[in-house]
Parts: structure tokens; C-alpha cells; sequence
């Protein structure tokens, strides 16, 4: 069969790009796990508007130039298929102890364990993610808010199949026994709770969502990059297309933070605010004040740098020798991509300060990792104060210092501020209900959430976004709820 | 850095095996009614030396040290229990086994000397279970790697969370390029009947088996979701403590702190003294007989608490043969010696048989097994020195036969008015205290003919003089006054020297004469097998894995098969 790799086989009932017609194995192995996606789908996928039409995209090629077409789907009929991004030729080990020798088509025995273990924790975060959101859908703020959501939510499930797909043909039996636990765990379970603790956490409202998708979903883009650098160059080639789509989700943090931020300025402005920290009067405009949301930026930031680990990390050192998980655009980086003899510095906690120290880089590409993902996170946060500066607020949102409530790494056992100023027990149980969200905050947040499902219409808490879906309309109709 | 002399923590001058619950940083110890439980909680900063953390539940000779301990404690002071629970503190991590760092900073007799603890400490366990009644429980929520599941192997039961990740692994081979190093191997296949070809498989993967496979292949006992894991506990410990044989009454007897001085070439406990001879390089273990008759009845003994003689003096000698061997790694011979009435030493083990149903003295005569035990698996020169004045009977007598050489006086010695030494079997000898492999030291020396076990048998109560005793083959040679000095210096002037690996070896090999049982084929297995891997490149070599291990550095192997 000749096929165009840069377009998508649907002749078979999972399509692809990767000739599973001529694989019958592992279509065999996939057809066999397809119920078990569906149920899972149904049980922990959206809650309701199963049936509702949505105007989403389907990949239909891997080609950067025109990869999508939007079209009204019921989402269990959405097609999840097996995108991989094209081969390059002589592609090589780009770092590590085999850098240079060409990349592997086939996993190489004495690192089969870890590349298993890999995959397995990428691919287990993506349908926690959808978990995680599957009640957001009654109590979204728009039809176009609505259609974000469950765009990402498929996206996100055809994630999970891209991991899938991975061990089912590179991992044999072991790699369908863990194709199998991925559907069996679930995100904030007692019992099979998912692998990582960001992904247990409840995201109870759009807000949240927003916070989400921004903050944690950029951690899956930085785990991807890095992933996308591998030698295992089937591995490469799947973390390469997912780029593309998770592209979409940052997007749909950024603007939908931005949104709630012009909102919330606009009202402010309106009613003669002039003191944006004055909550309850902010609040009786009906929107989130600033404070509010620099809460809950504190709090996924810090939990999202929670998801990169150990600072100084023997794993993170090992994937990288081994050739199986990179550097943030390590072909760009000018150096000797084994990092021998270099050094990175390190924040640690040295008898009770926080000091920079030089560590082996080996050891340190977590921390080096997540300290792109800081700058990564800036973008964003310039944007927003943008919005806050041009409505003629002198108000900035900003990141908390790394020590800030951390659970992982040097600075888990230690209290600090998000200006980073160490704290004692006592001040912190005091003072943290204005760092974190409270109860009162979250209770506040919900009762905003009230849905909007007119069409063109938007909750009062948030602006319309510029541009519309696909340059459509702002009066187009994103859902077409089911009756 | 390997072989190196690492410094102690906090500016410690040795390492001491004292410790009580009051002390731990590590574990803590609940009880509740016949069911204690024992929380491994390891303090990151609480190694035994600097240079490390322990991380994620891994453990240092210190941790181990409190472990010991507490295993200890419960059968003495806690007669009420039956069932220990041992689960860990951390959020998903069970235990992660010995701290590689540690290892890999750490002196070759450091480490060797801490395996050797690690798995007296795990027989330990086996031991409560088996001759307490105090039945363990291994509670595996999260990850047990390396000596982290061989802490739950040495338990009677293991559940293991069934919550998707929680798994159990011995990563030694694939990881670290050693091996389990606390009987891991030898539990697998002989405790647990794990099939060899499952076993193998198991070894060889880093990421350890979880859910129902560990069951199916029987790595663990049971598997239990998290909701009802602590119903799945709850059940377990009811049903172990309700099987237990285990009749302990009234209160415990506290182990209060031992009376100790320690100097630079001495260390005096009340019934027993080392005294260090450096430029001989020979450590003396002097034992006094004790200096009043037994209490008249179990409640006597009880009132004593832990100054009952044969108790105390049990301590005294595991305290000091745990110092010499960590504390004291010249020394080539240890001499024991004894003093005082052996009528006395006989009373008590009178006592000790006539009493044997009572649960404490039931533990007394455990501990003594152990501490013999622990003496059988010292590598130094054994030796036990029969002279005027001196109470080597029944229990005292064990030394003797434990001793590598034992050289007893022919009569008195001149301008010496103590009485000629004797040599005296109590029923003591003929069963309680087994070695490692299952035989008394008595059946274990008559293996070419057992008549001659018979033969002493026949002798118990009687005051064996030295011709008597070496006529029997109790002792090695028996020695007059002329020779005994020169014989004696000319002896321990050889021993001390030859090669001490070369010793180690052929006194390992030489001890334990007949049978294997699974207890002594770990000791064996770690002597022969892991100290020669801990020794090879492989391992510590500036490419080899241990010393590679947290760089993200590959090891480099020699590939020739030896």
C-alpha cells in the first residue's frame, strides 16, 4: 500500500498515518482496546452533551500547513486516530552517550524499562486532564467556551491513544497490560488514583480550567518538547504532532485568563473603581477581582512545578544519557548535548536560606527544564498586565517564588511566601488564605458559574474573546446542544 | 571516595547500638492492645554519617540500629503482642531499600559489617514470629525496591495497595550491578517458593511487579485497594493474633539503658569487660559469673527485670561484639574469657531449663541463641580460653564451642590459688541454642561420629577437668602451666599474622559444619557472593555502577564472565 504519510488512512476504523492496514497486529491490539476507550469515554468523559453536535477540528494530515478541518461531530464519534509527525531521514540521536548514531526505529533493549515508564506517566496525564474537567461542560460561560473545552477534551483523549499506540507496537505484552491500566486508573480515585499529583487535584470551575490549561497543560508541552527530542524516534515523531494540537490548549488559557482579566477591568472601570484590591466591591460587579486571581495563579503555578520533579534528579540524568528524553529544543542548544563536564545552578536550601548553587547538569535538567517553563509562564503574565495597565490599574500579576508551596524538591518541607521570604509554621497557617485561594474565595468563584448557552451570548464574568473558532462569527452557534 | 573513611554524624566518635523509642528518628512504635505497629518514617538528615540524605525511605546501618531495637523491645517488653504491623510514613514510597550513596561512599568492612546487622535484624523478625508468637504484617503502599522489599519478605505476610502503582522490586542487578544484599535471592525462591524462572524475570527488571501478577507469582500475599486497605489490615492482624501461640501476661520487662563506659581501649559493662589489646590486636571479652543464686520463682525474675543475670548479661555481650565489629576493624581475635563460681552459672541454667514455659524465659533463652548466633557470624578469630577461675558452663560453655580454638589449663597454675578450670554441659548445650544452620555447636562438631554427642550427653552436671574435656573433643587442646604461656602467645602471634581475608574465609567455611537452612545459606550467599561483586569494578570502580549511580552517567562493565 502507498501511502502518503502526511495524510490520514481512514479506510481503517482507527485512522492513521502509520500504515496500521498493513500492521495487523497492532490494529488488532488497538481495535481490542477501542471499547474499553469508548467506555471509559462515557463513564469519565464529559459529563452530558454526549450527543450534542460540536464544531470541532479533526486532524485530517500531519502536514504544519493545513493539518485540520472543523466540522460538527458528536464527540463519541470523534475520530481519535494515530498521528505521527513524518520521519526525517537519517535522523540521529541528538544528545546523550549515543549522540549521533542514528536514531532508533526499534526500542533498544537495556532502556526498554524507562521508555516504558515514560510514556506510561505522559500517557496517563492525558485523560486525567479530561477527568479532571468532565463536569466544566455545565457550567461553561459560552457555547465557545463549551466548544474549547471539549475540543481539548478529544484532544486529549487522542493523546491518550498516541501513547497507546506506542505500547501496543514497541512494548509487546507488557505494553498492553499498561495500555490497559491507563483506562483502569482515574484522576482523584482512593484507590487508583493517576501517577501524578497535579492530576488528582479537582479543577472545580472555569476559572480554574483556564489556570489549567495554562500553567499545567505547559508543563505536558515542556514534557513533550523533551520528549519530542528522544532517540526513540517513533516517540519523537508522536510528541512532535502532539505539539501542534496542544498548541490549541495553551491558547485557550492564555485568552480565556486575559478574558477574565479585560472583564474584570472594564467592570472595575465602569462602575469608578479605582482600588482594585477593594474585593467586595469589585466582587458586587459580579467578576473575579485581581487579587482572586493572582490566588489561584499562585496555586497552579506551584503546583505545576511540583510536576517537574526533583530538582537535582538521577531519573531525569539517565533518560538523558540514554538518549531518550532531551533538553526544551536541545538541536538548538550549542554545546556538547552530553553535558560532561557542565554545571547548572541549582536553587537549594542551605541551612535554612535559599542559594543558587552549581550542580552537575547531568543531574539538574529538571531543574533546567522547569526554569524554561518559568520563562515559558512569563509571556502570558505580560499579556494580562497589559490588559490591567491599559484599563489604568496599577496592578501586576506575578509568579510566586519556587519555594512557594511546594510539595516536591528542596523546598517541600519549608514554608515561604511568594516573594519567597522563609516563614515559620505558625505564619504560614495565618497568613496563607492570602496566597492560596480559601474556601470563601472558591465558594465566591462557583457562584459565578452560571451557564450560558444562549448563542453569541457570554456569562458576566467574562469578556468575548477577538476573533472567533475558525473566523466564525461571534453569533455562531460552537454547540448544538442536544434537546 | 569508596574505601575512604567517612566521618559520623554530629561529631559521634563511634557508633552505638543503644537507642529506645524515646531516640528514634526513624520509626515509631504503637502499640494498641496485641497489635503494635512500626512506622518507617526515615528523617532525610538523620544519617549515621555525613554525606548523604536518606531519601525516600532508604536506610543506613543507624536506621537499622532502631529497628533492631524496636523488634527487640517488643518481645520484651510488650508480652501482650501479637501481631506487628510494619508500613511506612511516606506518601507512595514503602521503603527504597539501602541508601546507594551510602554505599557508595562507604568502606568495603562498612559495608559488609552492614549487611550483616541488616540481615541479623531481618532473621530477627523471622524469629519473633516463629518463636514469640509476635506474627509480622507488611503493609506495601507505595514502592518496596531492594532492601525495601526484603524488609517485607522478612515478614510473614505481605499486602501489597492494589492502586496501580504501588509495586514491589528487586533492582539490584539491572540498577546497581550487585545484589539484594539481606537475603532477597535465597526469600524469594526458598521462603516464598517464588519459581526460579518467575524469580529470575523479577531480578532483572528495575520497575518491579505490581497488582495481581505479584500475587499470582508470589511475591506478595495479597493485594488490597486503597479503600480497603485498612479494613484488609484491621482483618489480617485479628486473625494473625487470634492463631498466635503467644501467652505473654502482666507487663513487659523494660530493657532500661545499659551501664557502659567505653575508653579508649576498654569498655566495662557490669558482668562483662573488653579489654583492647592494639599492638596484639586481640580484644578480650572477660564475663563474670553472677554473684548471687537465682530468684526463687518466675516472680523474682520479674522484679529484676533487666538485671536478671543471664538477661543482662545477654545484652552486654551483643553490645560489645556489635561495637568491636563496627568500631574496632583491626582487631583479629576476640578471647573470651569468664570468672567466678561456676556453680552459679549452673544454678541459673537450671533456672533458665525448670522455667523454660514462662514467656520471659522463653525470650531470654531466644536472645542468647541470637547473640550466639551473632558471635558464629563474626569475622574474627574466635577464641575461648579455659583458666583457673574461670565459669564456662552450659549457656558460658556455648563460647567455647563457638571459638575457632578453645585451649583449656591442665590443673592450677603455680602461685595461682584459684581453683583448676572446669568445663561443665547443662542441658543448655543440647538444644536451645542452635546455630544459624539448625545444629547445636555440639552436634554441629561431632558431625563424623554422633556417639560422641551421646557420649557428652551422658556427662551433663559433671565437672570436666581439661584432659576429661579435650579426651571428649569439647576443647581443642588441653595445655599445662609449662606450656600454656608460650603455646598460647606463639598461637595468637600467628593468627594475628596472617591474611584476614584469607581468615574470614576459611573460618566462615570451617564453623558450620552439616546441613544448610535458609538462614544460614543468606549468610553464606552474602559472604561468598556479594562481597566479592561489592569488590569488583563492576561495582566500585570509578565506571562502575555504584559509583555511577545518581550521575546519569552509564556504568562501563568488564564483560568477561568470571
Amino acid at each position: 500500500m502507498n501511502m502518503n504519510v502526511m495524510n490520514v488512512d481512514y479506510s481503517t476504523k482507527i485512522p492513521n498515518n502509520v500504515n496500521l492496514a498493513a500492521d495487523r497486529q497492532v490494529l488488532k491490539a488497538l481495535e481490542g482496546w477501542h471499547p474499553g476507550y469508548i467506555d471509559w469515554w462515557h463513564d469519565m468523559g464529559p459529563d452530558g452533551f454526549q450527543q450534542s453536535l460540536v464544531y470541532l477540528r479533526t486532524a485530517y494530515s500531519v502536514d504544519p500547513r493545513g493539518w485540520a478541518k472543523f466540522d460538527y461531530v458528536k464527540m463519541p464519534d470523534y475520530r481519535w486516530g494515530i498521528l505521527l509527525a513524518p520521519q526525517e531521514e537519517n535522523r540521529k540521536i541528538p544528545f546523550g552517550e549515543r549522540y549521533g548514531e542514528p536514531a532508533w526505529q526499534e526500542v533498544p533493549g537495556e532502556h526498554r524499562a524507562m521508555l516504558r515508564r515514560l510514556i506510561v506517566i505522559q500517557g496517563d496525564t492525558e485523560p486525567a486532564s479530561v477527568e479532571q474537567q468532565r463536569h466544566l461542560g455545565k457550567t461553561a460561560p459560552s457555547l465557545y467556551d463549551m466548544r474549547n473545552l471539549f475540543q481539548v477534551n478529544v484532544e486529549e483523549g487522542r493523546h491518550l491513544w498516541a501513547m497507546v499506540y506506542l505500547l501496543q507496537k514497541y512494548f509487546g505484552r507488557d505494553g498492553r497490560e499498561e495500555a490497559d491500566e491507563l483506562l483502569r486508573r482515574r484522576s482523584g480515585d482512593a484507590d487508583s488514583p493517576r501517577m501524578l499529583g497535579a492530576f488528582n487535584e479537582k479543577t472545580p470551575d472555569w476559572l480554574s480550567f483556564f489556570m489549567f490549561t495554562y500553567f499545567t497543560d505547559r508543563d505536558g508541552k515542556m514534557q513533550l518538547h523533551s520528549l519530542a527530542q528522544s532517540g526513540f524516534d517513533p516517540l519523537s515523531r508522536t510528541c512532535r504532532f502532539m505539539l501542534t494540537e496542544e498548541a490549541h490548549h495553551m491558547f485557550v488559557g492564555e485568552t480565556g485568563i486575559t478574558r477574565v482579566v479585560q472583564r474584570t477591568c472594564d467592570a472595575m472601570k465602569a462602575a469608578g473603581i479605582d482600588d482594585p484590591t477593594d474585593i467586595n466591591k469589585v466582587r458586587a460587579l459580579g467578576v473575579i477581582d485581581l487579587p482572586t486571581i493572582q490566588k489561584k495563579l499562585n496555586l497552579h503555578y506551584s503546583l505545576s512545578l511540583d510536576l517537574f520533579g526533583s530538582e537535582v534528579s538521577t531519573n531525569a540524568a539517565n533518560a538523558f544519557n540514554a538518549g531518550i528524553k532531551g533538553r526544551y529544543h536541545e538541536t538548538q542548544i550549542d554545546d556538547d548535548h552530553q553535558l560532561k563536564n557542565a554545571t547548572y545552578p541549582v536553587l537549594k536550601l542551605i541551612d535554612g536560606e535559599i542559594k543558587r548553587v552549581d550542580e552537575p547538569a547531568l543531574t539538574a535538567l529538571n531543574m533546567r527544564l522547569r526554569d524554561d517553563y518559568t520563562q515559558d509562564c512569563v509571556k502570558g503574565m505580560l499579556r494580562w498586565n497589559k490588559v490591567i495597565s491599559t484599563a489604568g490599574y496599577d496592578y501586576k500579576l506575578s509568579l510566586p517564588h519556587t519555594a512557594f508551596h511546594r510539595a516536591i524538591g528542596e523546598f517541600k518541607d519549608v514554608h515561604a511566601t511568594p516573594d519567597g521570604v522563609l516563614i515559620d509554621d505558625t505564619t504560614w497557617n495565618k497568613r496563607k488564605d492570602e496566597w492560596l485561594p480559601s474556601q470563601s474565595d472558591g465558594d465566591f468563584i462557583v457562584s459565578l458559574m452560571q451557564p450560558v448557552t444562549e448563542i453569541g451570548q457570554f456569562a458576566p464574568w467574562i469578556s468575548p474573546p477577538k476573533v472567533g473558532i475558525d473566523n466564525k462569527p461571534g453569533d455562531f452557534e460552537y454547540v448544538k446542544i442536544e434537546s | 571516595m569508596a574505601g575512604e573513611d567517612r566521618v559520623l554524624a554530629s561529631g559521634a566518635k563511634y557508633i552505638d547500638f543503644q537507642t529506645d523509642p524515646s531516640r528514634y528518628r526513624h520509626w515509631k512504635l504503637d502499640v494498641n492492645g496485641d497489635v503494635a505497629t512500626l512506622t518507617m518514617d526515615v528523617d532525610e538528615e538523620g544519617g549515621l554519617f555525613e554525606g548523604y540524605q536518606l531519601k525516600l525511605n532508604s536506610y543506613d546501618l543507624g536506621v537499622d540500629i532502631e529497628l533492631a531495637d524496636a523488634v527487640q523491645r517488643l518481645r520484651f517488653e510488650h508480652p501482650q503482642v501479637k501481631v506487628v504491623v510494619l508500613r511506612s510514613a511516606k506518601n507512595r514510597v514503602f521503603c527504597a531499600g539501602a541508601n546507594i550513596r551510602m554505599l557508595a561512599g562507604a568502606t568495603h568492612a562498612h559495608k559488609v559489617n552492614f549487611c550483616k546487622f541488616t540481615n541479623e535484624t531481618r532473621n530477627g523478625m523471622e524469629d519473633s514470629s516463629e518463636n514469640s508468637g509476635q506474627r509480622y504484617i507488611a503493609v506495601v503502599n507505595g514502592t518496596a525496591a531492594g532492601g525495601g522489599y526484603e524488609l517485607a519478605l522478612a515478614t510473614d505476610h505481605i499486602i501489597l495497595a492494589d492502586d496501580g502503582s504501588s509495586s514491589v522490586a528487586l533492582p539490584e542487578v539491572p540498577l546497581l550491578a550487585v545484589l539484594p544484599g539481606t537475603g532477597g535471592l535465597t526469600r524469594v525462591v526458598d521462603k516464598r517458593k517464588v519459581r526460579r524462572d518467575h524469580a529470575d524475570f523479577f531480578c532483572t527488571i528495575e520497575e518491579g511487579i505490581k497488582g495481581k501478577r505479584a500475587v499470582a507469582w508470589r511475591l506478595v500475599d495479597e493485594i488490597a485497594p486503597n479503600s480497603k486497605l485498612e479494613a484488609k489490615i484491621a482483618e489480617r492482624a485479628k486473625e494473625f493474633a487470634e492463631a498466635s501461640p503467644r501467652r505473654g501476661d502482666g507487663k513487659g520487662v523494660a530493657l532500661t539503658p545499659l551501664k557502659r563506659s567505653i575508653d579508649d581501649n576498654t569498655i566495662r559493662y557490669g558482668f562483662v569487660a573488653v579489654d583492647v589489646d592494639r599492638p596484639a590486636r586481640i580484644a578480650t571479652i572477660s564475663i563474670q559469673a553472677p554473684d548471687a543464686a537465682p530468684p526463687a520463682d518466675i516472680d523474682g525474675m520479674l522484679a529484676q527485670g533487666a538485671s536478671f543475670w543471664p538477661l543482662q548479661v545477654a545484652r552486654e555481650i551483643d553490645d560489645a561484639i556489635l561495637h568491636l565489629r563496627v568500631n574496632e576493624l583491626e582487631i583479629a581475635l576476640i578471647v573470651f574469657k569468664s570468672h567466678g563460681d561456676p556453680a552459679s552459672v549452673q544454678a541459673y541454667d537450671a533456672f533458665l531449663e525448670t522455667n523454660k514455659a514462662h514467656w520471659l524465659v522463653n525470650e531470654i533463652r531466644h536472645f542468647w541463641k541470637r547473640v550466639l548466633k551473632r558471635i558464629d557470624v563474626t569475622s574474627r578469630t574466635l577464641v575461648a580460653l579455659v583458666e583457673p577461675g574461670s565459669c564456662f558452663v552450659g549457656t558460658l560453655a556455648e563460647l567455647v564451642f563457638a571459638a575457632d580454638r578453645s585451649y583449656m589449663l591442665i590443673g592450677s597454675r603455680e602461685g595461682d590459688n584459684r581453683p583448676a578450670p572446669v568445663l561443665q554441659l547443662t542441658a543448655l548445650n543440647f538444644g536451645p541454642y542452635p546455630m544459624s544452620h539448625g545444629l547445636t555447636r555440639l552436634e554441629s562438631r561431632f558431625q563424623a561420629d554422633p556417639s560422641d554427642l551421646t557420649r557428652v550427653r551422658e556427662r551433663i552436671g559433671e565437672a570436666l577437668d581439661a584432659e576429661q574435656a579435650e579426651e571428649l573433643g569439647l576443647v581443642t587442646f588441653a595445655l599445662d602451666d609449662i606450656d600454656w604461656d608460650d603455646e598460647i602467645r606463639v598461637f595468637l602471634e600467628e593468627r594475628a599474622s596472617f591474611s584476614p581475608d584469607s581468615l574470614t574465609g576459611m573460618e566462615a567455611n570451617l564453623r558450620f559444619v552439616g546441613p544448610e537452612t535458609m538462614e544460614s545459606k543468606i549468610f553464606a550467599r552474602l559472604t561468598a557472593w556479594q562481597n566479592w561483586i561489592f569488590q569488583r569494578p563492576n561495582a566500585v570502580g570509578e565506571e562502575g555502577a555504584l559509583r555511577r549511580y545518581g550521575s546519569g552517567q552509564k556504568p562501563r562493565f568488564d564483560m568477561t564472565r568470571v
